[in-house]
């Protein structure tokens, strides 16, 4: 039994080794590493900020909408997550006027009509090559599941530790235009120095993703600089691309206390049963 | 046997038993999501309930619309429809509770309880016969159900699948269908503007 | 599975039901009373294990179905909308998703196992194979399943491996369009690879069946790899195992949880959170984890065919172990050099896996080429010599003599 632990211990710090080490290593060949500001919502019993998401919901669709889609968000979402409560959604929905198309009426006629609680958020093109004939040949991508399909850095035991870094890399992203390029590096027309960037080091977003200090007031009267706007909106996004984080969490606290009862219980019985074995 | 031996078997038994109800606890609390998972999800429900306008619906026409998947019947009935299900006495009815989720439960199937007061000319009513689910007919030549002798007859609905014959009120009046057509759930918002669900 | 059983019914039902059909007596005789050597340790939990996770699979995997749309242009959001609307479709996603990668751990545990403890030799030879070919299915089965949501991995995975086909001379580009069912991997691919992803999972339940059958034959392999000589032996399978194998899979269980509801994603390719996109391959295309040093070796060897052989070499060198092995001993325990090399052959597996998962480049490709190499050679040069030159410790005399010394000797030294 000594032995077994002695390799397994042996094996795990090898493993952790090699696996900083290949972080290190990719992270250095690829994206600049984001910066690591922390939210409300990391950790085992972290929770969203309502507070701060109707912020980062007010970024996206003053500014990002523009020229980003968010095609499996729907506006219900907000009401189901309590960042605004039925009524203010159903204005909410309302106020995207002839966004949307309604069924054929009785003459064939198929009419535009105001938005509802189940549409999903509108996009801003019809379809890529559409996005890409405004945006100087650059595709902004769905914003959906941004925070969870571009990690923030790389690494077996960072990302075990930290996670993938999502709202880092999107919050880093925003932030990131004001570094001095390596030497040898210039942007074409158009696009901008942005290390962070997965893509980069040239980004087609225009600085700051158009953000701008104070260009947003918050009702609730929030910091507005850009890194306030860019922190909300990486808040809002995360939220956006899993809903059911807390119910995850919640739920993993009660399974991991259940099994560890249960788990203790089950050695007990073994013990007794194998007692008389020998 | 010793005392000893006594308690052993007791604190071994209350372990077995323990380890049991906290196994078969987590077994049903883990069985849940899997049963959960086939009621109807968040989209689904985001649909419960749709606007209608009645506004196209001119004197003795009758429109099919889907809700929650299910065809409802709105019909905007002629004078003569509604005085002739004014004119049914309950006696004769084979179903003589409303149905209705715009009245009370259990009120009686009187026409006044199936509709809106002030817009009785609208019936509004699932077009789910209560028989197996077949849609009833508005405009089957044999929708003109035999009434009790005296009435007048008016149109009806009848269901194609095993001839239940439903009156101008969508209540049973023939056939095997043991209820009377179900009167969803809804209100005017305005007067030409109907919300079901 | 002889019928046989020494099993009396006492219940008027159970004499009935006994008369017409004596599955109880079945039950009890190759499950509960089944004759179980007594010094199993923790690493043979893990056959029940895989059985457990063999359900869950199965389970996640049909409710999954009922609400996944297998098509090109909804399958991406078919998944996403399942773990977003349907009720607790978050957590049946994840875990059939990161159930993959339990099954790979605990099965890779499981053949190690094997491995060390020379449970493929003979009267073991079928019962190995057999676990082989679930590998395979297993292998099949998993690798349809990362292609069903859609997302750029899932697109390109299915590319590049069923390219590898490709290799095979003269009708390999046939095979492939035959397995895509077009140019490229497109929707007829992605039905019919949903279609044998549902598929699959019951003919592995089948072939897990025959494993089964195939181990009640000689009964259990044990750590010292002497075979049972007596009553005295064995303990029945049931409370013993039962409770023993209960327990560890509450512990694989927690194990399971954590990265289910605290690092979901942390299993998977961030890439894949992004739809297929037939003209763009991610800059770093890799497989999942588990298939990681089979991926190394396909790209150590300079030549298509070559890595391709070398690749599926790699598994079906398996087969041939209980032949290659020519010791006369069975557990590793008892031999110190091949426990020595048995080590080296996992560090050798986790290292393929690591290079399998880095670019390609400069002397990656040499480590990879080396420890491939080091791989076919640990099979077929070092296991048939050293059963040869080999002086193994000294065996046993029976299963019970040996759990006898063992608590002997913690008795004499409690201070350990």
């Amino acid at each position: 039994m000594k032995k077994l632990i002695s390799l397994a211990v042996t094996g795990a710090v090898a493993g952790l080794v090699l696996a900083g080490v290949s972080g290190m290593a990719r992270a250095a060949e690829e994206q600049k590493v984001a910066k690591n500001i922390s939210f409300s919502f990391e950790g085992p019993f972290g929770t969203f900020d309502r507070q701060q998401l109707q912020r980062g919901y007010k970024v996206y669709n003053k500014v990002c909408s523009n020229c980003h889609s968010m095609n499996l968000v729907s506006f219900r979402n907000l009401a189901e997550a309590g960042i605004f409560n039925e009524a203010e959604v159903k204005a909410l929905a309302a106020s995207f006027e002839g966004k949307y198309k309604a069924d054929p009426d009785d003459t064939g006629e198929v009419k535009d009509r105001n938005g509802l609680p189940s549409d999903h958020f509108p996009a801003p093109f019809a379809n890529e090559q559409a996005a890409r004939a405004s945006n100087g040949g650059a595709y902004p991508p769905d914003l959906s599941l941004l925070a969870r399909a571009r990690p923030g850095w790389t690494g077996i035991i960072n990302q075990l530790f930290w996670g993938s870094g999502g709202p880092q890399y999107i919050y880093s992203v925003l932030t990131g235009y004001n570094e001095t390029p390596e030497e040898g590096v210039t942007c074409g027309e158009g696009k901008a120095f942005n290390p962070y960037f997965a893509g980069g080091p040239c980004i087609g977003m225009p600085a700051n993703g158009t953000l701008s200090d104070g260009g947003l007031e918050f009702d609730d009267g929030a910091p507005n600089k850009i890194e306030d706007q860019a922190k909300d909106v990486a808040a809002f996004l995360a939220w956006a691309s899993e809903p059911h984080m807390e119910a995850r969490k919640s739920m993993g606290f009660t399974v991991m206390i259940y099994l560890a009862v249960l788990s203790v219980l089950l050695y007990l019985v073994k013990k007794r049963i194998w007692a008389d074995a020998h | 046997m010793s005392t000893t031996d006594h308690a052993d078997h007791s604190r071994r038994d209350f372990l077995y038993i323990a380890t049991g109800a906290v196994g078969g606890v987590g077994a049903v609390l883990t069985a849940w999501p899997f049963i959960s998972q086939m009621n109807p999800d968040a989209s689904v429900l985001a649909l419960a309930s749709i606007e209608v306008d009645l506004a196209p619906i001119k004197e003795g026409q009758a429109v099919t619309i889907k809700w929650r998947g299910n065809p409802v019947i709105i019909r905007n009935r002629t004078k003569k429809e509604v005085e002739d299900a004014d004119a049914v006495k309950l006696e004769d009815l084979k179903d003589p509770v409303a149905r209705s989720a715009v009245a009370k439960e259990g009120d009686p199937a009187t026409d006044a309880n199936r509709v809106v007061k002030g817009h009785e000319n609208f019936i509004v009513m699932m077009g789910v016969c209560t028989h197996l689910g077949c849609v009833p007919d508005g405009n089957s030549p044999l929708r003109e159900y035999a009434l009790v002798e005296g009435t007048a007859k008016t149109g009806g609905w009848f269901c194609p699948c095993h001839g239940s014959q439903y009156d101008t009120s969508g209540r049973i009046r023939k056939g095997p269908a043991p209820e009377n057509l179900a009167v969803p759930p809804y209100k005017f918002l305005t007067d030409s503007k109907i919300q079901i669900g | 599975m002889s019928g046989q059983s020494n099993y009396v019914p006492t219940t008027a039902f159970g004499k009935w039901m006994h008369a017409r059909l004596p599955i109880y007596a079945l039950m009890k005789e190759t499950a509960l009373d089944f004759p179980t050597p007594k010094n199993l340790n923790y690493w043979w939990t893990f056959g029940g294990i895989l059985a457990m996770m063999l359900v869950v699979q199965i389970v996640t995997g049909i409710v999954l179905v009922m609400h996944f749309t297998p098509h090109v242009d909804m399958a991406f959001n078919s998944k996403e909308l399942i773990t977003r609307d349907v009720n607790y479709g978050w957590l049946i996603q994840k875990l059939h998703e990161t159930g993959a990668s339990m099954f790979f751990i605990a099965v890779y545990i499981h053949m190690f196992r094997g491995l060390y403890y020379g449970s493929y030799k003979a009267p073991r030879e079928v019962l190995w194979m057999i676990g082989v070919i679930i590998y395979l299915i297993m292998m099949a089965t998993a690798f349809m399943g990362y292609v069903l949501p859609w997302g750029q991995m899932s697109f390109w995975g299915a590319k590049v491996i069923t390219n590898l086909f490709s290799a095979i001379p003269f009708v390999g580009p046939s095979i492939t369009t035959w397995l895509w069912g077009g140019y490229s991997v497109d929707n007829p691919t992605l039905n019919r690879f949903f279609s044998l992803h549902y598929l699959l999972p019951f003919v592995l339940a089948a072939v897990v069946g025959l494993h089964i059958w195939a181990l009640h034959v000689p009964g259990n392999n044990n750590p010292t790899g002497v075979e049972v000589k007596s009553g005295q032996d064995t303990l029945p399978f049931h409370p013993y195992y039962t409770m023993k194998d209960s327990f560890a899979i509450a512990i694989f269980l927690m194990f399971f949880a954590f990265w289910v509801f605290y690092r979901p994603d942390y299993l998977g390719h961030a890439i894949n959170y992004q739809q297929a996109n037939p003209l763009v391959t991610p800059a770093h295309i890799v497989p999942e984890w588990y298939y990681l040093p089979f991926y190394a070796m396909l790209r150590a060897i300079p030549s298509k065919l070559g890595g391709v052989l070398v690749m599926f070499g790699s598994i079906l060198t398996l087969f041939f172990l209980p032949w290659l092995d020519t010791s006369r001993v069975r557990s590793g325990t008892y031999r110190p050099l091949f426990k020595g090399l048995f080590w080296i052959l996992v560090i050798v597996c986790i290292l393929l896996g690591y290079l399998g998962s880095k670019p390609a480049e400069g002397n990656a490709v040499w480590y990879a080429r080396i420890l491939t190499l080091y791989y076919f050679v640990h099979f077929y040069v070092f296991l048939p010599i050293l059963g040869l030159l080999e002086s193994p410790k000294p065996l046993p005399s029976s299963i019970s003599d040996d759990v006898l010394a063992k608590s002997k000797k913690h008795a004499l030294a409690p201070a350990e």
